[in-house]
């Protein structure tokens, strides 16, 4: 794998800037991601756990350490799983950058992000998981800011690498508060020293690395780099990043909290309720505003790692309440919409990008009739939208049905506060399901459905065969993980019971044609509702041709009040789309809107033209971001004056730096 | 009741509702002609326009796609499914275990997606108003009826329907609690929003501007049409089999002989047929709401479910 990932960065930087960096650059991501999902599938199916050490590098960390157990080889097989169809996207989506940006840099980006993502599940020290998961971070700005001389892109990538980097920070500040007894830096010795610390220390560690990984995860107040940065990225790099790199923010809070810390106390999982369930919420109802089909999905991103963050939360709770079985169905719930959320929203990202490469724009508000012109990336764009929505038969669905079935036991928990969490967070995500089926109604309508609202949508072509072959791979990946759903949850749930040191096979995951939670609330059998709706619409159609009128369809004009023609003009646009929901929300949204109607000047009743503009309070970039970025250029202004650029004052800093540390060193006796 | 017989029932049952279903809707429109003091047309009145409009020929617009010829089957096709996990006339089934309450709920909401988006097909703007609309109904209502039946579920300790009321056939006593009468409130205000009648939207009037299911479908013609129609009546009848059901399960038989199940069958009809009633004095006696009123009307309901819910883990 890392042969096959270093093998696709060398031949992009060496085979120049033409088809062969495209084509090179992608099979060694391919081969990469294949050698990946084998060894991410084996170490699953025989529960064989493999480590590797490299000692000599970076020796005096303790050197690299690898280590593949259950929870790693989950994240390696999502990584791969979206990493192959992606790769081979971009082989033909990244044509149209050849002689404008450097495809060289482009493929190496891309291969070395691919290599760094794989290799952050199977770190098993410190200094190995934070170098693979800067590489990761630092890879990933880059690829950010492959379309460099947009203004936007820039802006979207320095939002990116400020967040990334303080995020870092208080990983760091975690993993030194999680070694701070004991000085260790193998995870093996810091489940120890985790098991040593006191309660308090425990909770700071926690709360370092939630805002650690919550940044990297996109939960809310931390998401406003991620619908920045993945709308500007290319767009298999988007499907990249919404589909697998957010998800690794969830695996570092499950390696840290469940695995080192081995859980803690009950407002863990409750804060991480609360902030799974507002990240659910906020991020659809923003989802529905954008009109940038990009933002949009990115904006669906948050939700989505929201709901597994719920998820994730509710595993934290009933381990503190001593439910390990509740526990281990809520992980295993969220394990799989994570799975899930991959592959549909790769899908829709690879989607989106070939509606960007067909019309050149991402605003929905120009698309329109598109399903017409795009016979591939309409359907698999459909697809992809039904399973988002969370609707029957397709995988998101299901993940979606376990995690209410998991949160139904917190409701007979004693204590009255996480009851009443509980119910609220059912709602929470019962109205999420709602909101999130109107926000890809929206999505897919406007941009394929009606007739085209712009001539860059009316002459739109179909994408070439490369990215048609990624898009379908990955709709196959949607119907594989519905039709495969019990299969998939067995694997995901001996990964959970793992983590809670069950059985591996308790015998609630021992399924086989329905599943039944482990509190016996519920039965659902994934299998038959797939067969039985594919079935029953094969019967309808039978039976409706068999007995309807067999009289050709005839083929008319949209009905319009007696009107003459029909224009694009007067079919809905997004915004309108959203617009009552808009209303109806104005609390969260705090809209403006500003009409200027200019009337004829014979008449004040004909209306010469209109001017809407409608807009929404960015709220977090308001008040949580501005003040702070305020402050930090205040501070930086401040600290300009020490750089003036002499060298004698830059040796009298070193010299007075030097003389501080002695001092230091003395004062407190170190030898 | 397990076995061939099992599964020939519950196949029975979602025979019995796809039968019932236009006449569920012939009923209401006779019931609320008489009290306007209209004759009004005879209650069979549904079915016969159901095969005037089989037979018909098909008129498509040209801006359409596959999408649009595809949808009204799904949308069918859904409420069909649904009819076969409900608990009609007798408990437990065998496929009772296929899927609970939130597969029921969820169903539902796929027909509601694709008929939305068969909405935008056409590019009329008609289409696209009550496409949004539509939408927008469903978002808020959705959560409250999941709510609504966990409210339910919690009392009988599982979310499949048929184990709901074969528990509250055991324990009759729970059946008229607080809870449940709150669960009850919120589902009914959630019934008329979901299935297009008074006060939300108002199923006789062709008013474009008022109008959210019937500018939706105002495209569809011929056999399409007859479908859609069909599945808007399925899903009424859905919605009053849930109430009367789930909140009223006198009736439903544990023992299925020839004889229960006929018993069975009248006492689902005489419940069908006053809840149509109720429909029918209400939908005379107030006034449609503005569309920006519905909100507050479904936000009590969420709330009467979210009450219902506490109540329930309160009275353990």
């Amino acid at each position: 794998m890392v042969a096959a990932y270093g093998a696709g960065a060398a031949g992009a930087l060496l085979a120049g800037a033409g088809r062969a960096a495209r084509v090179l650059s992608a099979a060694g991501a391919m081969v990469g991601a294949g050698a990946g999902l084998l060894l991410g599938l084996h170490a699953l199916a025989g529960g064989a756990v493999w480590a590797l050490g490299v000692p000599d590098v970076v020796s005096v960390a303790g050197g690299l350490l690898f280590r593949l157990d259950a929870l790693g080889a989950l994240f390696l097989v999502l990584v791969s799983m979206v990493a192959a169809p992606a790769a081979l996207y971009g082989v033909g989506y990244s044509a149209a950058y050849e002689g404008r940006y450097s495809l060289r840099w482009l493929g190496a980006m891309l291969n070395l992000f691919l290599l760094a993502t794989s290799l952050v599940p199977l770190a098993d020290n410190v200094v190995t998981f934070l170098l693979t998961w800067e590489a990761m971070s630092v890879a990933s700005y880059f690829l950010v800011l492959t379309e460099r001389d947009r203004p936007e892109t820039v802006g979207a990538a320095n939002w990116y690498l400020g967040m990334t980097q303080v995020g870092l920070a208080f990983l760091l500040a975690s993993f030194l508060g999680l070694g701070a007894e004991s000085p260790a830096l193998d995870f093996a010795d810091l489940r120890g020293a985790a098991a040593g610390l006191s309660d308090a220390g425990r909770g700071v560690v926690f709360a370092l690395a939630l805002v650690g990984f919550g940044s990297k995860a996109g939960l809310i107040p931390l998401h406003v780099w991620l619908p920045r940065a993945h709308p500007a990225a290319p767009s298999h790099v988007s499907a990249l990043l919404s589909g697998v790199m957010i998800k690794l923010g969830i695996y570092g809070l499950l390696r840290v909290g469940l695995d080192l810390l081995g859980g803690g106390p009950p407002w863990w999982g409750m804060l991480l309720i609360v902030l799974g369930a507002g990240s659910a919420v906020l991020g659809v109802l923003y989802a529905l505003m954008e009109d940038d089909i990009k933002r949009l999905l990115a904006y669906s991103s948050v939700e989505n790692m929201g709901i597994i963050t719920l998820g994730v939360g509710a595993a934290f709770l009933f381990q503190s309440l001593a439910m390990p079985r509740a526990a281990a169905l809520a992980l295993a719930a969220a394990l799989y919409h994570v799975l899930n959320h991959a592959a549909f929203k790769g899908l829709l990202f690879l989607g989106a990008g070939s509606v960007l490469h067909a019309t050149g724009t991402r605003n929905m508000n120009r698309h329109g009739g598109l399903i017409h012109r795009m016979r591939w990336t309409g359907p698999c764009f459909l697809v992809g939208a039904v399973a988002i929505a969370g609707l029957p038969p397709l995988n998101g669905f299901f993940s979606e049905w376990l995690l209410f079935q998991a949160l139904l036991p917190g409701i007979g928990v004693a204590s009255p506060l996480i009851a009443v969490l509980m119910v609220l967070a059912l709602g929470m995500l019962a109205l999420t399901a709602g909101l999130a089926a109107a926000a890809f109604v929206k999505c897919f309508g406007i941009t394929f459905l009606a007739i085209p609202r712009s001539d860059a949508a009316a002459a739109a072509h179909e994408a070439p065969v490369s990215m048609r072959a990624g898009m379908v791979a990955l709709a196959v990946a949607c119907a594989g993980l519905a039709a495969g759903a019990l299969p998939v949850l067995a694997t995901t749930g001996a990964v959970a019971a793992g983590l809670f040191g069950l059985a591996t096979e308790p015998p609630a995951f021992r399924l086989w044609l329905a599943f039944q939670t482990p509190a016996g609330l519920a039965r659902m059998s994934p299998p038959a509702i797939v067969v039985g709706l594919l079935g029953g619409l094969a019967l309808v159609w039978l039976a409706v041709r068999a007995f309807a009128s067999r009289r050709p369809l005839r083929w008319a004009d949209t009905w319009g009040c007696g009107r003459v023609e029909q224009t694009p003009r007067m079919e809905y646009t997004a915004t309108a789309y959203a617009e009552p929901l808009r209303r109806i929300f104005s609390a969260v949204y705090r809209p403006t809107e500003d009409v200027t109607v200019d009337h004829h000047p014979e008449s004040r009743y004909f209306v010469q033209s209109i001017a809407y503009r409608a807009s929404i309070l960015p709220w977090f970039e308001r008040y949580l971001y501005e003040p702070v970025l305020a402050r930090v250029r205040r501070w930086g202004r401040r600290a300009q004056s020490v750089q003036s650029g002499s060298v004698h004052a830059y040796l009298a800093y070193v010299v007075v730096a030097l003389v501080l540390l002695l001092g230091v060193l003395l004062a407190t006796g170190a030898p | 009741m397990s076995g061939l017989g099992g599964y020939a029932l519950a196949l029975g049952q979602a025979g019995l509702c796809l039968a019932l279903a236009p006449g569920l809707i012939g009923l209401i429109r006779w019931l609320k002609a008489r009290m306007q003091n209209r004759r009004g047309a005879p209650v069979w009145q549904p079915y016969l326009e159901l095969r005037k409009l089989f037979a018909k020929e098909v008129v498509v617009s040209t801006n359409t796609s596959w999408l649009f010829r595809l949808a009204p089957y799904v949308v069918f096709t859904s409420a069909l499914a649904v009819t076969v996990l409900l608990p009609i006339l007798a408990v437990p089934l065998p496929l009772d275990g296929v899927g609970d309450l939130l597969v029921v709920v969820y169903l539902l909401l796929l027909g509601t997606f694709f008929l939305a988006l068969a909405g935008l097909d056409p590019g009329s703007p008609f289409g696209g108003m009550g496409s949004s609309r539509e939408m927008t109904v469903a978002a808020l209502a959705e959560p409250t009826i999941a709510m609504a039946m966990f409210a339910l579920a919690l009392g009988a300790g599982s979310t499949n329907l048929g184990q709901i009321v074969a528990r509250a056939l055991e324990r009759p006593a729970e059946a008229v609690s607080p809870g449940y009468l709150l669960a009850f409130t919120a589902l009914f205000i959630v019934t008329l929003a979901e299935t297009g009648r008074l006060p939300v939207d108002n199923p006789a009037t062709h008013l474009e501007l008022t109008m959210i299911h019937e500018a939706m479908v105002l495209e569809y013609s011929g056999r399409y049409l007859a479908l859609i129609e069909w599945a808007a009546a399925l899903k009424l009848l859905i919605f009053f089999s849930l109430l009367a059901n789930l909140f009223v399960p006198w009736g439903v038989t544990a023992s299925p002989g020839a004889g229960a199940l006929l018993l069975a069958a009248l006492i689902y009809a005489a419940k069908l047929a006053v809840l149509a009633a109720v429909v029918a004095v209400f939908e005379t006696r107030v006034a449609k709401l503005r569309l920006f009123r519905v909100p507050e009307l479904l936000s009590v309901s969420f709330v009467l479910a979210l009450l219902a819910i506490t109540a329930s883990f309160l009275s353990r």
